[in-house]
This record gives C-alpha cells, structure tokens and sequence, in this order.
C-alpha cells in the first residue's frame, strides 16, 4: 500500500479524538542541536473545515484492533480498510511535516492488536526513534493503553509531554454495554498511575532546581522526566443516555482526581461503517459546545455544578443561550450588578463579561468611575451586559429585569433552527440524544 | 514643527532614545513630526528637535512600559510613534496610567500590541517552508544584505525584488539537481541534504519579521532557511539570521514533495459531519489562505461534506465484518466476560462464606471480586478509583480498621500509605509493634470526596455507606482471625460494634462485638494531623502511641484464634 493510503486511512481513523493541544510543555529548543522546539504556548498550524484546530500530526500506528467499541470506527467487527504504519514511516512523516512548519509534533494512538504490551511497545518504540535518533524536540502526545506495563509506560513518559487515557463514556455501565473489552476501573487505575509519576517527576524536578544546602553535599542525579504537558482525556458525548448533569460531574471528579490539564468532549459523530447499537445521527455540536462552556464556569468562573444545572431542565444545559446566560435569567433578582462597586466573584457572572475583562476592569477601577463607553474599549459587547449592569451613565430600562420576554430578546437571532443551517444536509439537530439502552 | 526620522520600521532603540531626549526636553506629541525611513516626508517638517538640558531627568517608566512599547512599534499603523511618545509623556505624571485599560490611548496601544502579537502569533502557525537543493552547498553566503544587522541605509524601494531573485540564483536553480532526484511523492523523505535550503514567503501584516526570526532560529538551528516577505527577508547559515531587501511570491519555489502528502492529511482529519466554516474562518481567516498549500482542497471538502454524510445517514449501521479482527493473545482479564447472571451477594452474608479454612490470599481475592462483582454499590463509588482491601498477615496480633482510604490510598490502591497512615505507622514503630505483626484495613473500601478543583475533600462515610460494607468488614474479620481488633476513629467502631458510639467514651478499654469478638477503640490518625495547637498535637500522639503500646499488650494476654 502507498504511504499516502496508509496515511489517509489513519489520519482518517484518528479524527474522532477531539484532542490537539500542543502546550504546556517545558520549554526546549534546537541551538544545542536537534530539531524542533516548544515555548509553552501551542500553535494550531491550520484549521479543518470542521473548525478544529491541527496542531500536531494526528495518525494511528494501526486501525487494526481487536476491541469491539460500538462507537469506534475502527472497532474489530468494523469493515474499515486496515493499514498500518511502519515505524520508520510514522517517524518520517513527522520529521519531514515539522521541518516545513506544518506542526507542532506528533499524537500517536493506535488500535490494539496482539496484545496492550505489544501495541505499547510499538508507540514508544516511535517516540524513541524520534527523541534518540533524530533528536526531536518538538511535541510528542502519546495515547496510554490502560493494561500495559508500567516500564513501558515509564519510558513513555520519559520520551512523551503529554500522555493520554480516554474514559470513553460518562458512565461505567454505557461503557460495559458499548465497549466490552474496556473496564473504567483499569482506565481509572492507569490514570492513578499517571498521576503519581507526574507527580513524582515534578517534586524531583522542583527539588533539583532549588539551590543545593551545603549539608547535602554531591550532586543530584537528573530528575526523571514523565509528561511535563500532563494528561487529558476525553469523552463522547451523545452515545450513551448520559445527561449534561452526569457528564460535568463525572468531568470535575476526574479533574480533581486525577490532575487532569483537560477532560475533552467529543460529540458523538457518524462513522462511516456504523454499529447496529449505535447508528448514524447529527453529532450534538452545540450540546458539546454547552459542555465546554459549563466547564469552563466550573473552572475559571467560581460556578458550582449545581447552579450550572439550575439554568437548565431535567439535567440538561439551556441549548439555546449560554449556561452563564441561562443562569443570570433565572436569578435576575442578583442584577443588575454595579460595574463600579462589585466585587470581583459577582463581576464573573455577569453574562458577558469574561475572566480578562473583570481583572482589567477591577484594575481600572481604581483610577476611573465607569462608564458605557468606558465598557466598550474592553471590548465588552454592551448588547449583551447592558440588561444586567449598571454604570456611571447607564441604568438598565425599568421593569427591563422583570421582562418576561427578556430571554427571547438576548437569545442570538434564529436559535436553533439558525444552527440547524450548520448542520449537513439531511440531519436535524436533536438536543438530546437517542436513548441509547433501547436494544436491552 | 522638528521631526524625528527612524531608521527601520521597527526601531525599537531609535525611538526610545528619540523619546527620551523629547521628554527630558519637555516637547509634547503634538509638537513634533514622527516618521519611518520610507514614510512620506511630512510639508512642514524642520531638523531633529533640540537636546534636552544637561541636567534634566531621565523619563522614568512603570515595569511593562517597554514590552508594550515593544510590541506596539512593530504595529504598521503610522501613528505608533507619537503614540508611544504620547503615553511615555503621560507617565512622568500618571503612574498608573498603563492599569487603566479604559483610558482612551491605553486602549489604542493594547489593541495594537494584541494586533501584533496576533501577526506573531499566526506566522508562527501558518509559514509553510518549502525545500529547495542547491549545487554545491554553497548557501552559507547571504543572500543579499552583506551585513548581519541589514539596517537599509536607503529606504527599501517598493520593489527589490529582482536583486531576490538573483541572489536566490546565486544560491543556484530552485529546480532539483538532475542527479538528485527528488523522492516519489508519497515516500518520506530522508534526512534534509546538506545542500538543502527551506523556504518561505509568508505576508505578514505588520513588521515583525526582525522579531520572530528568533523564532524560527530556535525551532529550526539545525536547517538553513530563508524567510521572504514583501518588505524584507531573512537568512539562516546556522550561525546568524541576515536581513535583505523585499521579495516577491515568485522569489519562493513554487511546491514542495511533502505537500501532497500533508494535503492528503489535512483532507483526512477532516470530520464532514461536523462542518464549522465559520470557526474555521475566525482562527485562519481567509487571507492566509494563498500561502497555505492544504487551503486551496476546502472548498472541494465543503462541499462534498453534506453528500458524504449524507451517504453515512443512508447507509445506517453495516452488519458486521465476516473477516473480524481477533484476539489471539489478549489477557485473559480484557476479554469480555460472558453474561451471566448479576452476582450480587446477600448483604446478610451467609455463614458459609466465612469458612475460616479458606485460603488466605484467595479469601483476599474474592471479597474484592464480589465487591465489584456488586450492582448495588453506593454511588459516589463510580468516581472513586479502586477498591482498597486490607493488607497484612493472617492471624495477626492486632488487626487495625481505619475509616476509608484517603487521596494517596485511592490512587495506590493500598491502605494506610497517605498522611496519616504515615503516622500511624510511625507511632506503631514507638509502641514496639512489629508491622508483621499488624493488618491494616478499613471500616469502608472506597474513597468518598468531594472534588475542590484539583483537591479531592474527603467527606466522611454516612451511616448507609457503614451499613453497606459492614458485612464485607465482617467477612474480612472472619478470616483474618486477629488476636485484638483496634478500630480507629468513630466510623470504624461503629462498623464493628454495630451501633453508634462516641469514641472519647469508650477509648482505650477492651469491649466485645456483637460476635464476642474482642476489639479496643481508639482515635484515628487523622484527628491528631487536624489538631492545630503544636502542644495538644505532641499530647495526643503520646496518648495514641500509649494506646497502640496498650492494645498489643492486651493482645498477648489474650487467646490465638
């Protein structure tokens, strides 16, 4: 098979993993030889017409697998064509897309096959190739296979700055009936083990760097390296009967369990070679795009889980406005919020006003009472705060907070029939997603 | 009106040393001339302005004046100079003047430094280089500029693109030498010959090319590169970055053997049942997208993409392959197990569980298999990592039941390896116990928390969860036939004796459970961690390490098992 076959199937069967990130790393760069580099931020070197961002060289080793993942295109039941890279050519590729400035690096998964070892093996073996021969120094993301061995996957921290173990699904029990041969407790274990190493690697790191007492005496040996990008991992969304309630909760344990840098969603997608269990419909993109957003409240914003759901129904985020939006409409009586005199952890859930915008605002505060001009060189969409703050020059419209109409007026124009238009012909979006145990 | 003339566009040093001299001379923005070498020349402009007094004092700034500064000279907006001089000016009397996003020419430099910051940002992403032999290897020469630091000592004309040209011929033809043909598109490529040079021409909107060679000479030492640009170009030899004159598209080759193969990738990553043109467009607008070989296949993908899915819809699910992938030498733990009926164990464990003949590691394995085996589990166990079962020997001297395991114990999947299983070893040690001698367990086996961003908050076992495992502790018990058992804390009293009781009551004496076994209470390790007065902390851990001390000397005095 032509390498450019090979790559179109393998590229085309890592797609539907949603991560891409290149950042966070430790830095490093080629004026002490090697090739590549890395300075904390990530590059996203072009964007697909699906509006995600390429960052790095995003391939499987092989489809080939012998698991049976009802969601997975490239499960063992699928008739996919099968391909599979040699390690030179994957290391070849790389080499030669980073030299022209096509990415940042390399994320390798690959489909089971023989056995978890074996597979592992495989995956380090190219991430070797690349550090000790060629001596690259750009990204490297590698995907875990929960059931390997610990050396492996010690050496796969060793080479790797970012590793990787998806959960799949929200719920252990969608992912006993969707993917037979995985076991959320393995997946949980291996992620405990990743923890620990990234753990242990840091302390080392940071007790190498602090200056040595005298009482010490010698030198410190090297502290070891394990994944200075940590890890991440990633669940579907919309392929089980899961609701947004269960999946944040899940995503925020896993995120204080674990350390985790990012819990990705991936909303479920029609694979072209589909399970009976689980056939072809419109990925939920604005459910995962909610997802995201709720997410980001949990993290960056101060928001519980619980007031979260409260702007939504029955477990579900509002898949017409924005979770912060759909808050801030069911508590007016917290509005409207005085841009002058609030503090900071109201100024956050002001819909509209992001987490850079409330430092520069508190900063400025100090020399300047604010006004609605004041606002918009923030770059502030004064459409979107006015109902909800007040200024210097500007108080929100009498009874304007009472308004029963008022979320039909700050609902972007069309809703979602306006996001049906993109959608691909023939599907209709549906905010909540088939019930999936049907078939038991 | 004096003007001031810089020599590059970007000339950071020139201005501030121009800037400064203004300032200490007292002359405001408005009244001088500021312009680039190559900007129009202002009607009214007269000679430099006029020194500053000897011994006026030197402008002072705040720390992230200069990084703004630097940043915004970059910005091709004509204005940026008296800007900077305006702000700089400012500040001799504002301090603070640069937290004040709002202010109006605050507002003007931030927008200008993101703008730039923007341009960096996407040149660093979307440049594509391509590669170009060269006969001879002769590339360590310049291109055009003879000296390291090209400052133009003319303003660059509009177009110098000829004198490109030739030096990039000098360099020799940007074909392939005939006796080095190039790989067959599709095979990668080796190692970059010696003789091999990337190129680039990339437009960058504003004039940051001197700025983010750095850039590219940290990523790519090892290679040799060029990159043009309508205003100006860089050089890379391995040892140092030459700036020349302007090029043009045509100066750059023309393809590259890679890019059909990273079109064949960017074709492929692609998912068409997720079609977001406008993100697309938002991260890599539309302008770049002349230079970007892999742009020029997205409109065919756009529009194959709802036929495509469409096909999918249609086709519905496939049946399965009849050439199905197969596990030869999976683990017997991943293959999926065969339905069976649900194992759940009567929460009155039966007695003939407790068969005290079992074999001790295989009575260990099993009350953690029909642990999990469990459908009825509580469930905040779904977010726990593992069980954690005990750990020890069997017929030991004491057997210790804690509350539940903690952060580490979770992660490890071993009892008493955190904090306060630390100290509760150490105290063990001072007591005189022999750490053969003890098992170690606890009263619940999974981790119960409440996650605080990255921390997990252990939240205490209720009542129901203590109900839930008793049985499993009790069947523990029953084989690990201890001499004493030491429960520490008050959940694990209360899973021994059955019912609930304040520890401080009953500390330190011997009481039977409901089964005549014998067990002695004390506190649990982490309520010594949480006392926060240094002396009551040294108290109690006396106290705790008399009481280990006590309950192994009481165990001796009592029967074997």
């Amino acid at each position: 098979m032509e390498l450019r076959e090979k790559l179109e199937i393998l590229a085309d069967a890592a797609k539907y993993d949603a991560s891409c990130a290149s950042s966070g790393t430790e830095k490093r760069d080629s004026r002490d030889g090697g090739l590549g580099s890395t300075e904390g931020m990530g590059i996203c070197h072009a964007y697909a017409p699906d509006g995600r961002c390429i960052s790095l060289l995003k391939v499987l080793l092989t489809n080939a697998c012998v698991f049976d993942c009802a969601y997975c295109v490239n499960r063992a039941s699928s008739n996919v064509r099968r391909a599979r890279f040699s390690v030179r050519e994957i290391v070849g590729l790389t080499l030669d897309f980073y030299r022209r400035n096509y990415i940042e690096g390399l994320f390798l998964s690959s489909g089971i096959i023989r056995s978890p070892d074996y597979t592992m093996e495989q995956i380090v073996r190219v991430a070797r190739e690349l550090r000790e021969t060629h001596g690259f120094k750009g990204y490297i993301h590698l995907k875990t296979i929960p059931d390997a061995d610990p050396a492996l996957l010690a050496e796969a921290g060793r080479h790797a700055d970012r590793l990787s173990i998806n959960v799949e699904l929200p719920q252990p029990a969608s992912l006993k009936t969707l993917a037979p041969e995985k076991d959320s407790g393995r997946i949980r274990v291996a992620m405990a083990g990743l923890r620990t190493r990234i753990e242990e690697a840091k302390e080392a790191r940071a007790q190498a760097a602090k200056p040595r007492v005298l009482m010490n005496g010698g030198p410190r040996a090297a502290a070891p390296r394990f994944a200075p990008a940590g890890q991440s991992t990633q669940m579907i969304v919309g392929a089980d009967a899961s609701t947004d309630e269960t999946i944040l909760d899940t995503s925020t344990h896993l995120y204080g369990s674990y350390r985790l840098k990012r819990v990705y969603f991936s909303a479920y997608s029609p694979i072209p070679d589909a399970s009976a269990l689980l056939p072809p419909v419109a990925p939920p993109l604005v459910r995962e795009h909610r997802l995201y957003q709720a997410d980001w409240l949990l993290r960056f914003y101060g928001f519980t889980a619980p007031e979260i759901m409260a702007g939504g129904e029955g477990g579900m985020l509002d898949l017409e406005v924005d979770p912060k939006l759909a808050w801030a409409l069911k508590h007016r009586w917290m509005f409207p919020v005085d841009i002058n005199r609030a503090d900071k952890e109201m100024l956050l859930r002001v819909p509209g006003l992001g987490a850079k915008t409330v430092e520069r605002i508190l900063s400025s505060r100090r020399v300047r009472s604010f006004r609605i001009a004041d606002l918009a060189r923030l770059r502030v969409s004064i459409r979107k705060v006015a109902p909800f703050v007040t200024a210097l020059d500007h108080h929100p419209r009498a009874g304007l907070l009472d308004r029963a109409d008022l979320r039909a007026m700050l609902v972007p124009k069309g809703g979602l029939a306006d996001r049906a238009a993109i959608l691909p012909a023939g599907l209709v979006p549906r905010p909540v997603q088939l019930p999936l145990f049907a078939h038991a | 009106m004096p003007s001031v003339t810089l020599a590059i566009p970007d000339d950071f040093e020139g201005w501030r040393a121009a800037a400064r001299a203004l300032v200490m001379a007292g002359i405001p923005p408005e009244a001088v001339e500021w312009r680039a070498e190559g900007d129009p020349v202002p009607l009214f402009a007269d000679g430099p302005p006029p020194a500053p007094p000897a011994d006026a004092p030197p402008p002072r700034v705040p720390r992230g004046f200069p990084d703004l500064a630097g940043l915004v000279i970059r910005h091709r907006d004509p204005g940026r100079f008296a800007l900077l001089h305006g702000l700089l000016h400012r500040l001799q009397h504002e301090r603070g003047l640069l937290d004040d996003a709002a202010d109006p020419a605050v507002a003007r430099a931030n927008a200008m430094a993101r703008a730039v910051r923007r341009d960096a940002h996407k040149m660093h992403a979307f440049l594509r280089f391509r590669e170009v032999r060269v006969k001879d290897g002769t590339l360590a020469a310049p291109l055009a500029a003879p000296d390291p630091v090209a400052v133009p000592d003319t303003p660059a004309p509009a177009r110098n693109a000829r004198s490109v040209a030739l030096a990039l011929r000098d360099l020799g033809p940007l074909e392939e030498p005939a006796e080095a043909p190039p790989p067959p598109p599709g095979r990668p490529a080796p190692a970059p010959a010696p003789e091999s040079r990337f190129v680039a021409w990339f437009e960058p909107e504003h004039h940051i090319l001197r700025a983010e060679s750095g850039f590219f000479t940290r990523r790519f030492a090892m290679l040799r590169w060029s990159i043009l640009t309508p205003e100006l170009s860089a050089h890379w030899d391995g040892q140092e970055v030459r700036f020349g004159p302007g090029a043009r598209r045509a100066d750059a080759p023309a393809e590259d053997a890679a890019e059909t193969l990273w079109r064949a990738y960017f074709a492929s990553i692609f998912n068409p049942a997720r079609l977001k043109p406008d993100a697309m467009r938002a991260e890599m607008p539309q302008k770049y997208w002349r230079n970007l070989p892999e742009a020029q296949d997205i409109p065919r993908l756009m529009q194959e993409a709802p036929k495509r899915v469409a096909e999918m819809v249609a086709r519905g699910a496939t049946p399965p392959t009849e050439r199905r992938q197969r596990a030869i030498h999976l683990p017997a733990i991943i293959r999926p197990a065969q339905p069976e009926a649900p194992r759940g164990v009567d929460s009155a464990m039966p007695a003939d569980l407790l068969t005290p003949d079992e074999d001790f590691a295989e009575a260990q394995a099993a009350l953690r298999r029909d642990l999990l085996a469990r459908n009825d589990l509580p469930p905040w166990v779904a977010n726990a990592t593992q069980p954690v079962m005990g750990e020890g020997p069997q017929h030991p001297l004491l057997m210790f039941i804690g509350e539940q395991p903690g952060d580490e114990e979770d992660l490890k999947g071993q009892p008493f390896v955190g904090p306060a299983g630390r100290l509760w070893n150490k105290a063990l040690e001072e007591a005189g116990v022999p750490r053969g001698e003890a098992y170690v367990t606890n009263a619940v086996k999974h981790f119960k928390f409440t996650p605080t961003g990255k921390r997990r908050l252990h939240q205490s076992p209720d009542a129901g969860d203590i109900t839930f495992y008793r049985p499993f502790l009790q069947r523990e018990i029953g084989f690990v036939q201890p001499r004493l058992i030491v429960t520490l804390g008050a959940t694990a009293l209360r899973a021994v004796s059955g019912r609930a009781m304040p520890v401080t009551k009953v500390r330190s004496s011997l009481l039977r459970d409901p089964e005549g076994r014998p067990f002695y209470p004390t506190v649990h390790p982490s309520y010594l961690l949480r006392l926060p007065d240094p002396a009551a902390k040294a108290r109690e851990y006396d106290r705790f390490v008399e009481d280990l001390g006590q309950a192994a000397a009481t165990a001796r005095n009592l029967p074997a098992r």
